[in-house]
């Protein structure tokens, strides 16, 4: 298996050079890292190159950075999940939109049409903006929802929670009443605590 | 002239033949579909969100929610990734019960397809005869881990708990006298296992049932072949997964194709449709069922012969057992820390994927140390099918849509997340 993976890493490299970053073998999979000017034409060739022929995509979604220990870069990424059929591997690329506070990428509906959802769900979630895209409307959150829900700086029990008034004899939104609550803090140890010899 | 223009319907979301709660707005003229435009998001919880300030065990219920008909392989993939990034060992014993409750789970949900399928397009009959069958899987999992649908039954590094050595037995009541309980009952003597095998013998009979229902049904083919159909090359631009890819002729199988656990020492076939329509998507499940029965057979075969832990003994990881606990200080504390602090997962990132019921599912989880996941990524293959519905109605009928709504396969807990 893993030398299937060698000869995807080396073909990768051969056949885009510096337009894309070093791939990594982590867990039995392939990642490679895509500069957003190159985005679009790598992906496309990714699936018409019959050394790649990625078929399928997966799964694209969003991510945000921003709290990750230790992490220094562009905040928001693009992870997409190729696969192919014809080869039997698959690849991560991930693409980094270079502007944090308007992050924009080429949309890749044209390559795969089943990007179109997936888009509209990075789009709605992590307000990751999509060039040519043909329809980027919301899709999960309710209409007329402001903000992004998946951004790290948005609160897990948001700003907004909807009743139905009875003297207006409609539904209302207000601001939130309930509190936040954290019941286990979230803590990161240093590297191999709890190890054999270490107390 | 008149001015004859489209009119626009709204189909759902408190429709019963929309599975749920989807909204699809039909562009219609005359009764011919020219648009259909699902708006989903209604059962949106926000589990990805949620994940990230629940531990890394607390997550795993949430899986169950995902997709409340067929719960079980939805844990499993979420455990891969886990187990993936924490280079952990399942025990053998554990992956074959785990893959036999896959395909149990897998007979199950291509029961509540078929027979809500045929509901949904005018045969009441079927889902009487598949739900009778149901019955029958939930009280296997209902003996193994307690309750019926939320099992919460894979951890990271094996199952919760080995199978039980009986089966409960129904009660003699004002309802039932002892005659009936004795027949009830019959079947239900022995373990979990002899439960379960006397089930799988039954099973080619009650699938037989089906097919004379339906197969050669004329209304079921009229309302089926050619409806909804979806080329080989559309099916992989589509994202297409599962049975969906497989009813358009792509002979495609995670569980052949990348085989996880132990499928690679199964013997099972990969049935695969002709035609790409609804009829096609439907015999492909049929087989399906009857594959995985074979599949179940092979797994009861070894179990019994293979007693072992079912769970890994990396107490960091899988909490010791319940005696050893109460005994010692070191398990005690090992108990503690896993169940309030949680374990903590190296940093690193994981793509999971198996082949669930529906298609292909998948969990893309980061962590950066922490005792929570950083980020958890649902790919369910509800959504690539549900976006096709767009595609897979225009041109058909009103009426047609309720069928095409039917053969994807639809659980909107899916989609949403």
């Amino acid at each position: 298996m893993s030398a299937k993976l060698e000869r995807l890493c080396r073909q990768l490299k051969e056949s885009f050079g510096d337009r894309i970053g070093e791939p990594v073998i982590n867990h039995g999979e392939v990642s490679v890292a895509v500069p957003a000017a190159n985005y679009l034409a790598v992906m496309r060739q990714l699936r018409d190159d019959p050394a790649f022929s990625f078929e399928q995509l997966m799964d694209l979604s969003g991510i945000d950075y921003s709290e990750f220990t230790g992490y220094q870069g562009p905040r928001y990424a693009a992870v997409s999940q190729l696969l192919s059929l014809t080869h039997n591997w698959r690849l991560q690329v991930k693409a980094f939109p270079t502007d944090d506070e308007f992050p924009v990428l080429e949309s890749v509906v044209d390559v795969w049409n089943v990007a179109n959802w997936y888009e509209r769900e990075a789009f709605d979630l992590f307000g990751i903006h999509f060039e040519g895209h043909p329809d980027l409307r919301r899709i999960l959150t309710d209409y007329g929802f402001v903000g992004h829900p998946f951004r790290k700086d948005f609160p897990i029990s948001g700003y907004v929670e909807m009743r139905y008034d009875p003297e207006q004899q409609r539904v209302v939104y207000q601001p939130v009443t309930i509190e936040p609550r954290e019941v286990t803090p979230r803590i990161v140890r240093e590297q191999n605590y709890g190890k054999a010899g270490r107390g | 002239m008149a001015d004859v223009r489209n009119y626009t319907l709204n189909f759902g979301p408190q429709h019963p033949a929309a599975h749920g709660v989807l909204r699809l707005v039909l562009e219609l003229d005359g009764e011919v579909i020219v648009r259909a435009d699902p708006h989903i998001g209604l059962l949106h919880r926000g589990t990805e969100k949620l994940a990230e300030t629940r531990t890394w065990l607390q997550t795993l219920p949430y899986m169950d929610r995902l997709d409340y008909t067929s719960m079980i392989p939805s844990e499993h993939v979420y455990c891969l990734a886990v187990e993936r990034l924490l280079g952990v060992e399942v025990p053998i014993r554990a992956q074959y019960i785990r893959v036999m409750f896959d395909e149990i789970t897998r007979i199950k949900n291509h029961l509540l397809n078929i027979g809500t399928h045929a509901l949904d397009i005018g045969a009441m009959t079927m889902v009487l005869y598949t739900f009778r069958e149901r019955e029958d899987l939930f009280d296997i999992l209902e003996a193994t881990c307690g309750i019926r649908m939320h099992q919460a039954y894979y951890r990271p590094g094996g199952v919760y708990r080995d199978l039980p050595d009986q089966m409960p037995k129904y009660q003699e009541n004002r309802f039932k006298n002892a005659q009936t309980v004795k027949e009830l009952n019959e079947a239900r003597n022995g373990t979990l296992l002899d439960f379960l095998e006397d089930f799988t013998n039954r099973f080619p009979v009650y699938l037989s049932e089906y097919h004379t229902l339906l197969t050669d049904n004329r209304i079921w083919k009229q309302r089926t072949v050619g409806i909804g159909v979806v080329s080989p090359e559309r099916a992989l631009q589509l994202g297409f997964s599962g049975a969906m890819l497989r009813g358009s002729g792509i002979e495609w199988d995670l569980r052949k194709k990348q085989p996880y656990e132990v499928y690679d020492r199964l013997d099972f076939d990969i049935p695969v449709g002709v035609n790409g329509d609804t009829y096609d998507r439907y015999l492909v499940r049929m087989e399906e069922m009857a594959q995985s029965n074979r599949i179940i057979k092979q797994c009861i075969a070894w179990l019994r012969n293979n007693p072992g832990p079912v769970i890994s003994d990396d107490h960091k990881v899988a909490p010791p057992s319940r005696e050893k606990m109460k005994g010692s200080m070191e398990e005690l504390i090992h108990h503690f820390k896993l169940f309030t602090e949680g374990m903590h997962v190296p940093p690193g990132e994981a793509y999971a994927v198996i082949e669930h019921p529906k298609g292909e599912m998948g969990v893309w989880a980061v962590s950066d140390g922490a005792n929570k996941p950083y980020r958890i990524k649902l790919h369910t293959a509800g959504i690539p099918h549900l976006a096709a519905t767009d595609e897979m109605c225009r041109g058909h009928m009103l009426a047609d849509a309720t069928a095409v709504i039917g053969t994807i396969d639809l659980v909107l807990g899916d989609v949403d997340r």
